[in-house]
């Protein structure tokens, strides 16, 4: 099996909280592995990423390059062409960036590509087993693949814990050199900030979040209505903004805002992966949704299996007299 | 009566004799007329086809209903009796109109003068008729100044008043009725002072109030007076007549037609094109009307017939709750696109889409196809099966909102807007408590079970709605009924799937149901969705003859065989919410009031709207899942109106009314104070049943 | 601007219950309905804006059986001016890295400027788009929310966190897998479909597309699915039992306990 390397996403100089996750994956495979982290990126920063990894991760690779100053995935496949060996099973965060790099990098590498991992079985041989799932987390299923010539495995944020307390002690590896000039046919330009609507939602205390079980823009009042009455605001999932019903600004999941609140109370939501991620902090999750087998309910604090539009008003009239 | 004067036509105009002016004038008048209307009519012989010429019979019935005897007119009591006046009156001046145009061409031809008698009796009538017609229009134009009646505003988003549209014509009217009486006042007068003194004019006319100013004036004076009276009053006639084909009051001359080519098959909607068969749909390049020269010629009537009185406005409810519809405006822009795009003057440039330029979408996916509008439109204009046209046009450019696209999609693959599985379609029968003393089956031909349940979607899947389902069966059960249901083979009806415009889905959900109401025997259907009930009657042409359950269970009432055991709570107080498509469409009133009245201790109120001019409570179908633009909910309007009635239950007879209304109960904050019920529930609960009845079938 | 836009039939997920049949082997697939994948319908109503605009025309291509026919042709009647089945009992169970070979040699019998695909399809694996642009060499582009066309070059944007976007410019020809939102797509009428249930569409196998029988199928995937299984519930929420009322007094309780109530 070749050596386990792990992607590591970091931002202003701040490494992402996945680079520890994929210690835990790395286990998950062997646990005596020790991954060497790749960071890759530009000057100060990029430094400053690399020492802080040598507390988790035994080996630091740095990459550093000026054409890698936004983590442009075309270019930064090129860069790992460059430095990783042939058969290396490098594992990757599963989101935006992830899933921009790693498919054209497991054709270039020539390795199998086991995507949104929620699970690693093991290995038998030279033969992994993993587990994902399909039709929305509706169904999960087993996967394997021959590793022996390298892998690419992304690995769903959250799906591993995170390993604390690893006091690595680790060395910085300069890989800069292996990488020559870099160019793509695809060049970053700028990013442009969402807009920030009337209400911050990552900084409130309280969320009342919808989902398509508020069933229509009218009756997002009644949530409305309920996180006055608490004292809070009300947030939502993907399809809400898809629709229409409510702002961008107000939604909670990858594609969306990052909420940390003390309570959340998710109406008419199923749960979905990409949505429970955007909740950070474990709040003290409230589910209320009509079916029964809503993932919700595995993820929630508290369930009840109820119509949104009866339960709510009948919450708010109680909230309101007590 | 003789005059004293030579008749307008012998006398002299400054240097020439009146004839060489009006004979001129009345050509030219009557020239520009006629040319007016050959470009009027340019457009509708371009236009599509739609027969309308048979069942003669029915439609002079029409006419003499509608126009002659203005029977809508007093929907509205003080703008209905100033129509009816001045409408009767320009009927009662006809003969004297025509022979005032003669006075000033050909100077011995007075008309009716061989019937003396005749004559003076009609000139009693002509003399009321235009005092009538004056003061109506001095009414009219009171109203219109101080008490600006709120249907009249043109909401800023449709452009600027018509008020002076109207002012103009109401001043040419009287201006025609009072040069018309000091005509025949100063030509009286002088005859007097000629020839034998004459009596006085009708008493209290206006021919009447300017004699009496005339008399004693001089000869010459009078005969100023008399032809510049008959002057204006020729000049006048004509500009008027020339002024009808250019607005609203182009009704003064189309109305007769309008009714008479009205629409006589209430109730289901206009083929997409009359001349193409149904399953030809798909061989032609574009369906539904997305220019102006896509309406049928009868539209283009309908648009050139519209008054402006703004009673289908007044009465729409997607306009009560603020939605961007407002039929009038359907009707005024398109009539006046149609005025631009085929000017008096100049080329007619076509092809514009109306959509965007003409009609927003929201206006037209607003519509509940309630009726209201039609029901009240006093030249009988139709509106939804334009509106459903224009839906057909959107829909074949894809141009569906986000909000029906999922519906219309499930309904392709699943036969429910729900997206529920077919083989569920029969799980209500299922429920615990109502299959151990109920048994519901599928239609066997060969069983005696004749009569098919028709449940369609929302009785089938919808927890709340569910319970409809079984109370009906269990009433029919129980009243000694053999029927059965088509369970997982019944489809949607479709009925608000043709509405909304997707007519290939609707023509395929139609076939489908028709095969299986086929295949199972069924001679009779009998349905508590008056949707259904709607389509079954008239969208689909091959099935059983089908009744509502109201109408069903009011035949049993009366014939003894169903007994109500006294209401629980005497204090309640019901009032019936007509539904839209047992009301309004099909004119069922009578029936579900009798059951209730059947009811002892049932106390019965009617609310102010009833009948067919019952409130849509929100619409059903598809205009459940789409998401209008509006102010309030129309339930919640209706809701109030029950509470102002002084009722605190709603007997309804609609799955889709008793969603509305017990959502807008809890958006009102009523609940507790104001509870719903359906009428087969009601039915159910009050039935008395004695253990012989409750069979299993 | 000639656009190629990859599509796959899906079972519907709002329409469906998924649910593992007897074996475990698969999900039961008796009852299901199915219809175009929701990402790639966005890509190619995206792809008929592109060419109202620039002019050009949009061909849909999918890998898959007769039955798959069905979303080529409901994207034609959207507006889509060609259709094509690549089909080949060789191709059965191929994984993402097959079917990017499928397409690759498709794409490269054809003069493309564009590739689009949709994000993801109903396994999640989010890898074709990317996998196809490799194998031609060709930039890419992932989670593609906006376009703009620029002669030979695209103005794009990426849906990254926070609902940012990532504006990038990229060559021509290029892959891009597009998100859902980018646009509203039109609705599909029955009439439209019945329209172009008569119009051939080309069937292409192995053979005609040059594709080495070792890189595609059952046979040559790389990562192969064992069985579904629905994983054992852990705790869970605690589920209120009780009528409405007492539901709401308990949770009422609660969020006074954990700060939720001012």
């Amino acid at each position: 099996m070749g050596g386990i390397f792990a992607y590591i996403l970091h931002k202003g100089g701040v490494v992402d909280d996945t680079a520890t996750e994929l210690i835990a994956a790395a286990k998950a495979f062997d646990n005596a592995a020790s991954p060497t982290a790749v960071a890759v990126g530009t000057g100060a920063g990029l430094d400053a990423v690399c020492t802080a990894l040598c507390s988790s991760y035994a080996e630091v690779w740095k990459i550093a390059n000026d054409a890698l100053a936004y983590p442009n995935a075309e270019l930064i496949r090129k860069a790992l062409l460059e430095v990783l060996p042939q058969d290396a099973i490098l594992l990757l965060p599963h989101e935006h960036f992830g899933v921009d790099l790693a498919p054209g990098l497991s054709i270039k590498m020539n390795s199998p590509y086991v995507s949104d991992a929620t699970g690693i079985e093991g290995v038998a041989g030279t033969t992994l087993r993993a587990t994902r799932q399909e039709f929305g987390g509706q169904v999960s299923a087993h996967v394997q693949c021959d590793i022996s010539n390298g892998a690419v495995i992304s690995v769903r944020a959250g799906a591993f814990k995170s390993v604390e307390g690893l006091a690595a002690n680790g060395t910085i590896v300069d890989k800069s050199s292996a990488v020559g000039a870099l160019s793509a046919g695809r060049r970053y330009l700028e990013t442009i900030a969402a807009e920030t609507g009337d209400v911050d939602i990552t900084k409130q205390s309280v969320l009342v979040s919808v989902g398509r079980g508020i069933q229509g823009a009218d009756n997002v009042d009644i949530a409305q209505e309920l996180a006055d009455a608490l004292g809070g605001a009300v947030s939502c999932s993907r399809p809400v903004v898809d629709a229409k019903w409510l702002d961008k600004s107000r939604q909670v999941g990858t594609s969306g805002q990052t909420v940390k609140p003390k309570v959340y109370i998710a109406c008419g939501i199923s749960g979905s992966f990409q949505h429970m991620a955007g909740i950070k902090g474990n709040p003290f999750i409230v589910a209320i949704n009509k079916n029964p087998k809503a993932p919700i309910f595995q993820l929630a604090d508290v369930g009840i299996v109820d119509d949104v539009l009866e339960f709510l008003p009948a919450l708010i009239q109680k909230v309101r007299e007590s | 009566m003789l005059y004293g004067i030579p008749s307008p036509a012998q006398a002299a105009y400054g240097t020439i004799p009146g004839r060489y002016l009006f004979l001129p004038i009345a050509m030219l008048g009557i020239g520009f007329f006629a040319y007016l209307i050959v470009v009027r009519l340019v457009p509708l012989s371009r236009a599509q086809s739609d027969p309308r010429h048979g069942e003669v019979g029915a439609r002079l019935s029409a006419v003499v209903k509608y126009w002659l005897a203005q029977w809508k007119q007093p929907r509205y009591p003080l703008a209905g009796i100033l129509h009816i006046l001045i409408f009767f009156g320009f009927l009662a001046l006809a003969i004297r109109s025509t022979s005032l145009v003669i006075m000033g061409i050909l100077a011995d031809v007075h008309l009716l003068a061989w019937m003396k008698q005749v004559a003076q009796a009609y000139t009693i009538v002509t003399c009321y008729a235009a005092t009538l017609v004056f003061v109506a229009t001095a009414v009219a134009a009171v109203r219109r100044l101080f008490f600006h009646p709120a249907r009249y505003t043109v909401p800023e988003r449709y452009g600027k008043g018509h008020g002076g549209e109207a002012l103009i014509v109401l001043g040419l009217i009287a201006t025609l009725m009072v040069s018309e009486g000091l005509f025949e006042a100063s030509g009286t007068v002088t005859g007097a002072m000629v020839h034998a003194p004459t009596e006085s004019l009708p008493t209290l006319t206006l021919a009447w109030m300017f004699q009496r100013m005339l008399q004693g004036a001089a000869m010459e004076d009078l005969r100023t007076i008399n032809l510049v009276a008959y002057f204006v009053h020729d000049v006048t006639f004509f500009a008027f007549l020339c002024f009808l084909p250019m607005g609203k009051h182009f009704h003064v001359v189309t109305s007769l037609f309008n009714v008479y080519f009205a629409k006589l098959n209430r109730g289901t909607i206009k083929p997409v094109n009359w001349g193409l068969a149904a399953d030809q749909l798909d061989q032609v390049k574009s369906v539904g009307v997305k220019k102006f020269e896509d309406f049928t010629w009868k539209h283009m009537l309908d648009f050139y017939s519209c008054a402006d009185c703004g009673r289908c406005s007044d009465n729409c409810p997607a306009n009560a709750v603020g939605r961007p519809l407002s039929p009038r405006f359907i009707t005024i822009k398109a009539r006046d696109y149609g005025f631009r795009s085929h000017p008096i003057f100049g080329a007619a440039s076509n092809g514009q889409p109306l959509m965007g330029n003409v009609f927003e979408d929201d206006e037209l996916w607003s519509c509940t196809t309630c009726g209201a509008c039609e029901e009240e439109c006093p030249l009988l204009i139709e509106y939804i099966d334009k509106i459903v046209d224009l839906r057909r046009g959107m829909v074949d450019d894809g141009n569906v909102p986000k909000s029906l696209q999922k519906p219309l999609k499930a309904l392709e693959s699943r036969g429910n807007p729900y997206g529920k599985m077919e083989k569920k379609r029969a799980d209500w029968v299922k429920e615990k408590e109502f299959q151990s003393a109920y048994d519901v089956r599928e239609l066997e031909p060969v069983g005696d079970a004749k009569a098919l349940f028709f449940v369609d979607s929302i009785t089938s899947y919808d927890d709340r709605m569910q319970s409809i389902g079984r109370a009906t069966a269990r009433v029919l059960t129980d009243a000694g009924e053999k029927f059965g249901i088509l369970g997982a083979e019944e489809r949607d009806s479709g009925h608000e799937v043709r509405r909304f415009g997707e007519e290939t889905l609707f023509q395929i959900l139609r076939e489908h149901n028709t095969e299986a109401i086929r295949e199972s025997g069924a001679t009779r259907i009998v349905t508590a969705d008056p949707h259904a009930y709607n389509s079954l009657k008239h969208d689909y042409t091959d099935v059983p003859p089908v009744e509502h359950i109201s109408e069903l269970v009011a035949r049993e009432v009366k014939a003894g065989k169903i007994k109500f055991k006294p209401v629980g709570n005497p204090n309640d107080v019901y009032a019936y919410h007509d539904p839209c498509y047992l009301g309004r469409h099909n004119q069922v009133y009578d029936e579900p009031r009798a059951v209730l009245d059947a009811i002892p201790g049932l106390k019965r109120v009617e609310m102010g709207r009833s009948r067919d001019r019952s409130f849509c409570c929100g619409g059903g179908g598809l205009m459940l899942f789409y998401e209008p633009k509006e102010d309030q909910r129309m339930g919640v309007l209706r809701v109030k109106m029950a509470a102002e009635a002084g009722a605190n239950v709603i007997v309804t007879a609609c799955p889709f009314c008793m969603v509305n209304i017990e959502d807008a109960i809890k958006v009102a904050g009523r609940e507790g104070e104001m509870a719903a019920i359906d009428l087969v529930e009601l039915v159910d609960q009050q039935m008395v049943r004695d253990s012989a009845a409750t069979a299993k079938v | 601007m000639e656009i190629l836009v990859c599509v796959r039939r899906v079972p519907d997920t709002g329409e469906n219950e998924i649910l593992l049949n007897s074996t475990g082997n698969d999900i039961e697939r008796d009852d299901l309905v199915y219809s175009i994948n929701e990402w790639d319908n966005y890509a190619v109503e995206e792809a008929l804006q592109i060419v109202a605009k620039a002019g050009g025309s949009v061909t849909v291509a999918t890998v898959g059986r007769e039955d798959d026919e069905e979303v080529l042709r409901r994207e034609m009647a959207m507006g889509a001016n060609q259709g094509v089945l690549l089909t080949d009992p060789a191709f059965e169970g191929s994984d993402g890295r097959g079917l990017a070979a499928i397409l690759a040699a498709f794409v490269k019998k054809g003069k493309y400027d564009l590739v689009l695909t949709g994000v993801q399809a109903e396994e999640g694996g989010a890898q074709v788009g990317g996998m196809l642009a490799a194998m031609l060499g060709y930039p890419f582009a992932s989670l593609v929310n906006s376009i703009e066309v620029n002669g030979n070059k695209l103005k794009i944007s990426r849906e990254i966190e926070g609902g940012n976007k990532e504006m990038s410019e990229i060559d021509l020809p290029c892959v891009l897998s597009i998100q859902t939102g980018i646009n509203e797509p039109r609705y599909v009428g029955m009439r439209g479909i019945r329209q172009v249930a008569s119009i051939p569409i080309p069937m292409l196998g192995a053979s005609d597309l040059g594709v080495n029988g070792g890189e595609v199928g059952v046979g040559a995937a790389k990562v192969k699915r064992t069985d579904y299984f629905v994983p054992t519930a852990g705790k869970g929420a605690e589920m209120l039992q009780g009528s409405r009322d007492e539901n709401i007094t308990k949770v009422i309780d609660l969020l006074k306990a954990k700060g939720g109530m001012k």
